[in-house]
């Protein structure tokens, strides 16, 4: 989590010109040909792990960029049993959606009411608690792994340690989460007309009323923007899972994926590793491309500082 | 739920035309802080507790030892974990290569380094793809922004890979093209991310395998800020500079850098901080070597945390460490501020 501060970034509907100018040839021609390279450095990486994650497992270092006898064998495998510890992959896949999902749904709906009050009232210590959710956002993850990890250790009940679990992690990603979703909220709702709330209040709205009825429903893409980052920040979430967690039932796919790609994965073959990585890049990518345009605009009106 | 049934008895509004009365603005503050109510409560208990608890345990030798819950209390040990770490002392005998100002400078450095390139090669791209006329500006677009959505744990695993020794396509890549040149593949068995011998100055081959993956994963979001910054530009101003005679390369400088400086600069401070705690890639491609040289404070924190030692103060000096942080971050922060308002005001 790190303090967003996109500039505002004024949008402007592009008219299509009809070819009005057109671009000399020999000009297109080394434009294009620079596209080109940027295009073919950017898809590199990409179209390696692809043609990786399609060679065989027996062999466990690939260099052919191009599998002589592509197969979906390292897939098959992966869904299969992804790793030594004995957890499916439709359990890692349903514990890193679980604290994804929780995350994302908890630090919104707890976050939104404390963005509409930063956003709307002047009360005493607002500026003073706007700078404690700025400094606390300022804070990466890993800077508070430690306290986190010994006192939620403490908290245990019977054979339940809280550490040791995914509600202990989920609280822990939640931390960050908060901060983030507060500042990114209050940032869209300073950009809301007051104008309708003024409306509804005339006639006769309460402030509850409002809130519930105006401004929530007028923020859903902010909301469904926040929710996504805090979802797309738990499904990949490394540092606290891989510090507290011991059971294998518990384990994610951040997890398992980095255990493939750690010092001690020297037997894993590139092929398992890369169909790994794609299953769990592909959904984020597919939200991601799909909800961009609302993804762009949602960070750049929440950064925006007052 | 209680609380909202509260609020609707407090309902208030504060769109009241004059000027309100003592009560009435008393009540907005109450209506507030009961909006406020629920994220205070869950930060308090699971942000505010634990930095107090951190705050403490930097004075203590809290390890492995004080875990279980019959066990003594960590030693109060004073100023004892904070001066370790400047001088690396008893630290370097339990963490391998504790050097805390080489990691800060390096760290410094690696932003730095990062952001120059995120920025140059954003917004120069931005403006190729915004010439007009020119063809496949979609196809483009949607090229350039893949290193965005892939999440960075992915970026830092797989580019580990890209770098191997043998079997990398990086190497790969320098023995297909250096062999039409007649240069022998043995020449680029290059070890990127694990030997330090072939150090280009004071930094190892490492950090430029790490710069090279940042920046594939770094500019293509500058350059949608930058594609949003430009479009905002009025046309006409070019129009104007073309018919008082100004060459291609005098509108870039005199037009569009100083209008992109206001979008750019506070997303360049942006950039800073967010590559500053950049974990994945220095913790997945080169583990933090060689010999911890492309270590950044946040993986060397993780790594005191994980220390497996029993009988070292890895909570209590990881917590010293994180308040190091909190206050290098807190600087760095107030100085990147400054940068950003002074930007502002300028235009």
């Amino acid at each position: 989590m790190a303090t967003i501060a996109l500039p505002r970034v004024k949008k402007r509907v592009r008219v299509e010109m009809q070819a009005s100018r057109r671009l000399p040839l020999g000009r297109q021609l080394l434009l294009q040909s620079i596209c080109l390279f940027i295009s073919f450095t950017v898809l590199f990486p990409i179209l390696w792990v692809v043609s990786i994650s399609l060679s065989p497992l027996s062999t466990s270092r690939p260099k052919d960029f191009i599998p002589a006898h592509p197969t979906l064998e390292a897939y098959g495998k992966i869904l299969d049993h992804p790793t030594s510890n004995p957890v499916t992959f439709w359990e890692l896949v349903f514990n890193s959606l679980k604290l994804a999902g929780g995350t994302a749904f908890f630090s919104v709906l707890v976050g939104v009411s404390a963005a509409y009050a930063f956003s709307r009232f002047k009360f005493r210590g607002r500026a003073g608690l706007m700078l404690a959710v700025l400094a606390v956002l300022m804070l990466p993850s890993v800077a508070t792994l430690a306290p986190l990890f010994t006192f939620m250790n403490q908290v245990k009940v019977g054979e339940f340690n809280l550490r040791n679990s995914l509600w202990g992690v989920g609280l822990a990603i939640t931390s960050g989460a908060l901060p983030f979703a507060i500042w990114n909220l209050k940032g869209y709702l300073d950009t809301i007309p007051k104008d309708l709330e003024e409306a509804a209040a005339i006639d006769g709205a309460s402030r509850n009323q409002i809130f519930m009825r105006v401004v929530l429903p007028l923020s859903t893409p902010a909301l469904a923007v926040t929710a996504l980052f805090g979802f797309i920040g738990g499904w990949t979430e490394f540092n606290f899972s891989w510090q507290f967690l011991t059971n294998p039932s518990d384990f994610t796919l951040a997890m398992a994926l980095s255990s493939m790609s750690g010092q001690y994965a020297r037997t894993t073959p590139w092929a398992q590793f890369s169909a790994f990585a794609i299953l769990v890049a592909v959904p984020v990518a597919i939200v991601y491309l799909a909800l961009q345009k609302y993804i762009v605009a949602g960070l750049t009106a929440g950064g925006v500082k007052s | 739920m209680a609380t909202q049934n509260k609020m609707e008895r407090l309902g208030g509004s504060t769109v009241a035309s004059t000027r309100p009365s003592w009560w009435r603005r008393s009540q907005d503050s109450r209506t507030a802080y009961a909006y406020l109510l629920p994220a205070g409560i869950v930060m308090t208990i699971i942000t505010l507790f634990p930095l107090l608890f951190q705050v403490w345990m930097s004075f203590t030798d809290y390890g492995l030892k004080n875990l279980r819950a019959d066990s003594a209390p960590a030693n109060f040990v004073g100023l004892q974990n904070y001066s370790d770490i400047l001088t690396g002392n008893s630290i370097r005998a339990n963490v391998p290569n504790f050097d805390f100002f080489r990691i800060l400078f390096f760290n410094l450095w690696w932003a730095f380094s990062n952001v120059i390139f995120h920025v140059v090669l954003g917004v120069l791209i931005a403006v190729l793809l915004n010439v007009e006329g020119l063809w496949g500006k979609r196809f483009y677009r949607a090229v350039f922004i893949l290193p965005v959505v892939i999440p960075p744990l992915i970026v830092g695993t797989v580019w580990k890979n890209i770098f191997d020794t043998d079997a990398g396509p990086i190497n790969g890549l320098l023995r297909g093209i250096f062999g039409l040149f007649g240069v022998p593949g043995a020449t680029f068995n290059i070890p990127w991310l694990e030997n330090s011998a072939p150090d280009l100055g004071p930094l190892p081959l490492a950090y430029f395998a790490l710069l090279t993956a940042n920046i594939w994963l770094g500019w293509p979001l500058n350059s949608v800020v930058a594609t949003g910054a430009l479009q905002s530009i009025p046309k006409d101003l070019y129009e104007a500079a073309t018919v008082d005679g100004a060459t291609g390369s005098q509108q870039f400088f005199n037009i569009t850098v100083p209008m992109l400086r206001t979008a750019m600069v506070p997303f360049a401070v942006f950039g800073f901080i967010t590559t500053f705690n950049l974990f994945h890639l220095s913790y997945f491609m080169s583990q933090g070597g060689p010999f911890g040289k492309t270590e950044l404070l946040v993986t060397q924190v993780f790594k005191i945390v994980n220390n497996g030692n029993p009988n070292y103060s890895i909570y209590g000096v990881a917590a010293a460490f994180s308040i190091y942080i909190f206050f290098i971050l807190l600087i760095l922060s107030l100085i990147t501020n400054r940068i950003a308002k002074a930007t502002a005001e300028a235009n």
